[in-house]
């Protein structure tokens, strides 16, 4: 007699192609659930928060486990790509090292040998970790559907809370990247109740680079999680940053302006209030280490 | 529910297994082939207590669907010593008393193992990076830490 297994019942099936997804999507729809590394899904499972009755794994389809770099187009990340896979990638590293840095915050080793960055991304919890990052690199999720293949920027891809705009027949291939801006630094940097393997409570990505075209001489990208209902930038502060040439004010006077514009809710880890605070804080010391790493 | 026939490597031996689309690796170790080194902890990726190695890299083993398996190869702590012989990460834990109630103690062999394999070498940082996804209740961590980086010494993971 086997114990309970702790997963209530499904049926597991493995892609062999886009078009078994799209069959299955179009027979079975409501009742199926796409499936990748499985280490969100099989929590909220185990919780009874979700119970498809079909699983369907799309690891195997071609180009889902790929890292495809070039210089021109930028970066594709297939699906699949595990968060270990991504953060040991050279051309990642040297490239789009905020990716890199992110990816290691999340969980642990074992859990980022099955996690997915298309899971983190179609997932669409406000505090995914990988969603700061991809958004200061302006990352688009490509979508495959039998109508063809469409990109959607990431802030137009999350709709709220566990919701995205994957549409009934599609689902995620991969999520792109155009080439960063040339002399691009950055960092993400997470608070959680530990310093490592926790969620984060706030975390921000800033990415800086030389820009002549605008007073400052620089712009910056700024990305927020787990301070509102989806992962979000800032244009506002971003825009206010380009007004003038940097100082040490400025950079308070952005941190305050994103305390004002960040909308967290009072959850198990922490009061409204207090990541407020922290939004200001890590935005002023992440957009402080930066602009120090472009001079 | 539909079942999956499997065929995989477990610690060398080749197993053919009839398994449902919802029992994890965990269970398949624990409740078909008897190998109950692999704890039972959390059942959420947090705890590492089912700490194995896939293909040569440690995952939750609560975290794996069975039906996933096929053609794989998974490592257990039954598969570390070899014809009674500890691994010299193995008798780092004995001989600096790096378990106390031993509950946590073959997922962190997995975690460990792992980064000897991968970084001979490891700084003290290296294995507590390595071992934030293995909780351990009794311990305070030090001994374990020490064990890993004698061990770095004194042969690795073989």
């Amino acid at each position: 007699m086997l114990a309970r297994p702790g997963l209530p019942e499904f049926e597991y099936i493995r892609a062999g192609s886009s078009q078994d997804v799209f069959d299955l999507l179009k027979e079975k729809g409501a009742d199926l659930k796409l499936m990748l590394g499985g280490t969100d899904l099989f929590v909220q499972m185990r919780d009874r928060a979700q119970g498809p009755g079909i699983l369907l794994d799309v690891k195997g389809l071609p180009g889902m486990q790929e890292i495809d770099y070039r210089q021109r187009s930028g970066l594709t990340i297939g699906a699949a790509v595990t968060l270990n896979q991504l953060s040991t990638d050279l051309d990642l590293k040297e490239k789009y090292p905020v990716l890199c840095q992110a990816a290691d915050t999340v969980g642990n080793y074992q859990l980022r040998n099955r996690a997915t960055l298309g899971g983190n991304i179609c997932n669409a919890s406000p505090s995914a970790d990988m969603a700061p990052a991809a958004l200061v690199y302006e990352g688009e999720a490509v979508l495959e559907s039998p109508r063809g293949e469409r990109s959607l920027a990431l802030e137009q891809f999350w709709l709220g809370p566990g919701s995205t705009a994957l549409e009934g027949d599609e689902y995620l291939k991969a999520i792109h990247f155009p080439p960063p801006p040339p002399g691009a630094r950055g960092s993400y940097l997470k608070l959680g109740r530990s310093r490592m393997g926790d969620l984060a409570i706030v975390g921000v990505a800033v990415l800086g680079y030389p820009d002549k075209s605008v007073p400052a001489g620089l712009r910056f990208r700024i990305g927020l999680n787990s301070t509102a209902p989806t992962p979000y930038r800032i244009p506002a502060v971003e825009e206010f940053l380009t007004r003038e040439p940097l100082t040490e004010d400025l950079i308070s006077l952005a941190g305050e302006m994103a305390m004002e514009i960040s909308s967290p809710i009072e959850d198990v880890r922490a009061t409204e209030l207090y990541q407020k605070k922290m939004v200001r804080n890590l935005t002023v010391k992440v957009l402080k280490e930066t602009w120090e790493s472009l001079r | 529910m539909a079942h999956h026939m499997i065929s995989l490597l477990v610690n060398g031996q080749k197993e053919k297994l009839l398994v449902p689309s919802n029992l994890t690796l965990l269970h398949v170790l624990r409740d078909m082939l008897g190998l109950t080194g692999t704890k039972n902890g959390c059942e959420a990726g947090e705890c590492g207590a089912c700490t194995v190695l896939l293909d040569g890299e440690p995952v939750n083993s609560c975290m794996v669907l069975a039906p996933e398996l096929d053609g794989r190869e998974v490592i257990t702590v039954e598969g570390l010593a070899k014809d009674g012989q500890l691994t010299p990460l193995q008798e780092a834990f004995a001989e600096l008393s790096a378990v106390q109630c031993g509950y946590c103690t073959p997922g962190m062999l997995m975690s460990a193992t792992a980064l000897l394999r991968r970084k001979p070498h490891p700084t003290q940082q290296d294995v507590q990076e390595a071992l934030v996804g293995n909780l351990c209740r009794c311990t305070g961590y030090q001994r374990i830490i020490d064990a890993v980086m004698v061990a770095s010494r004194t042969g690795g993971a073989e």
